[in-house]
């Protein structure tokens, strides 16, 4: 045993195999394609957060603003503009990361909970411009986006079409978080994590670093938001809402922040327990949901990734 | 006013920094010769670590005027002097716990691929460094720890990692602030021996308690009090000086000698 060594690569070309074929038998096995989809958009939103919180050490709490701009973005292009759906996406996208790059250069100046404030702050400003904008709908929203084809061809207004185009996006936004993390960049993150005054002191310029995270978490957050909007075919400023902002850390803190699946778990977990109970309890489920939150930062506060990690590096040292 | 001569890697004029109440460095003039070994000493408070800060840019001075080759890098920012080969060490131990050692050199060698911006990269373009890194751990003693994650290190090893991170930059100038603290007799020999070492073709400025250490190691050394600069000079002339004995004795009757330790 002691001869094996820890692939980080290794595990995470697994976990994706896994998710990859747990995806592709998932309509097939009973899992409703749309709530499937709704789950893993709410995925890839966790993944870009996490992004942030677990791999910068930056706790964003503004990132619906992100994931309603995108949503916005998308549906108006599409719907309006009749944009293609790929088009569309990638408008999106580029929308979110521009408020990224607006939101991030004025949040990095400051450090911990002002960073915090000010993300709020700003994403309470994006909020009030959609409440108010005419583009936006007001309060009834951006209704009836249609789906379009994939590349002109692929009929996505059929569910299970859009299911798998959907799943390869976010196996794709999965594959580019570990890129990610797993890069030059995402080396020098880390020490800016681990110290950053050290990292100062050896020349990085710490704050351009954060901007880059922030903008791609943005950018990334924006792919989820592009995509559900698709999903479900509405816009609505429920996404940009401040609740939207803490349930994302809601899901990667009970997921496990600064592992690459927790997020994905913690999505999943969220979105499916709000699908189960909200039929049973009705708006009991917020309370159920908060419960969930503080067993798990009282039990568990690694979260369900974290902890399972924990127990395999016990187990390898024990084994050694 | 004159520009620095030459051989003057490091000048400050009338350098000052007040916080709230009280002055901890009041006009101090420095001056570090390119080549030497340069101590920093004084009684604790007598704002070392502040002209660290200051002179890192940590800190923005009061008033006053920092040279660096005879450029005026009074307002400049930390990664900028960094990036002009002023590289510090901090009190306590300045690793990166959970990378590993020979990734905690990487990170210094890191920048200059060019590619630490690169998130699209894999990692293991990286890999190309790993011979110079381990080139670096071996001048320190730490190769057989490569692989080691840094936080399981020992004390008096960490520092020597962060000498050798530091090393990866080819500093001209080196800040380090008290090397050997805390350090057990082995690793003060250890790491005496290693700054002797690495100062070869570098200027060294450091901060550092032990007298023993300062003795053996340093051309130059300028003595702090209460944010003043109290003497300057040789070992032997600011060992004979009556009133450095009083500042750290507390009474002229023993000779600095007796304060090793």
């Amino acid at each position: 045993m002691g001869a094996i060594v820890h692939r980080p690569g290794r595990d995470f070309g697994f976990g994706l195999l896994a998710l990859a074929v747990l995806g592709l038998v998932a309509p097939w096995i009973g899992l409703y394609p749309v709530f499937v989809m709704k789950a893993l958009c709410f995925a890839m939103f966790a993944c870009a957060f996490n992004l942030l919180l677990g791999f910068t050490g930056l706790l964003s709490f503004g990132h619906a603003a992100f994931f309603a701009t995108a949503g916005y973005a998308a549906g108006h292009a599409i719907k309006v503009w009749g944009w293609p759906m790929e088009a569309g996406l990638g408008f999106a996208v580029l929308c979110s990361g521009l408020l990224g790059l607006a939101i991030g250069a004025l949040a990095i100046r400051r450090q911990g909970i002002y960073f915090a404030m000010v993300t709020l702050a700003l994403a309470q400003m994006v909020f009030f411009v959609f409440l108010q904008a005419k583009f936006t709908g007001g309060e009834d929203g951006l209704q009836g986006i249609p789906r379009g084809r994939l590349l002109g061809a692929l009929d996505l207004a059929d569910d299970l079409n859009l299911y798998y185009a959907v799943l390869a996006i976010f196996l794709a936004c999965l594959a580019l978080c570990y890129r990610i993390v797993h890069s030059p960049y995402g080396q020098v993150l880390k020490a800016i994590r681990e110290n950053e005054p050290r990292a100062l002191s050896l020349g990085y310029r710490v704050d351009r670093y954060k901007l880059l995270a922030f903008v791609l978490s943005a950018s990334l957050a924006g792919l989820a938001g592009g995509c559900k909007a698709l999903v479900v075919g509405f816009e609505t400023l429920t996404d940009a809402a401040w609740q939207m902002s803490g349930e994302v850390v809601l899901m990667t803190l009970v997921g496990g922040v600064g592992t690459l699946f927790g997020p994905v778990i913690g999505a999943f977990a969220i979105v499916g327990l709000q699908d189960q109970l909200a039929d049973r309890v009705g708006s009991w489920v917020q309370v159920i949901l908060g419960l969930t939150f503080i067993v798990c930062v009282l039990g568990f506060r690694r979260g369900i990734a974290g902890e399972v990690a924990a127990w395999r590096e016990r187990r390898r040292a024990t084994s050694r | 006013m004159a520009s620095p001569s030459d051989d003057i890697i490091l000048e400050t004029r009338a350098l000052t920094r007040a916080f709230k109440g009280f002055v901890a460095v009041s006009e101090v003039n420095l001056r570090v010769r390119r080549g030497h070994i340069h101590a920093l000493i004084g009684p604790n408070g007598a704002g070392k670590t502040t002209m660290f800060n200051l002179l890192t840019k940590f800190l923005i001075p009061t008033s006053g005027q920092i040279f660096y080759e005879g450029t005026d890098i009074t307002r400049e920012r930390p990664a900028e002097v960094a990036r002009r080969g002023i590289i510090r060490s901090f009190q306590i131990s300045a690793v990166f716990p959970h990378l590993s050692v020979r990734e905690n050199v990487r990170i210094g060698l890191q920048r200059r691929l060019g590619t630490s911006f690169h998130f699209w990269r894999s990692e293991r373009s990286l890999e190309c460094l790993d011979e110079q890194a381990d080139e670096l751990l071996d001048a320190v003693g730490l190769l057989e720890f490569a692989g080691e994650t840094t936080v399981n290190l020992p004390y008096g090893r960490k520092r020597a990692l962060e000498i050798a991170t530091t090393l990866a930059l080819d500093p001209a100038l080196m800040l380090l602030d008290e090397p050997t603290q805390g350090m057990g007799h082995e690793d003060v020999s250890r790491v005496t021996e290693l700054i002797r070492r690495v100062s070869k073709n570098r200027t060294v400025l450091m901060v550092e308690h032990n007298m023993g250490v300062v003795a053996g190691l340093c051309d130059a050394i300028t003595v702090l009090q209460r944010g003043q600069v109290l003497s300057e000079g040789s070992y032997e002339t600011v060992a004979a000086d009556q009133r450095v004995i009083e500042a750290y004795m507390g009474s002229t009757e023993t000779t600095l000698a007796g304060a090793h330790g």
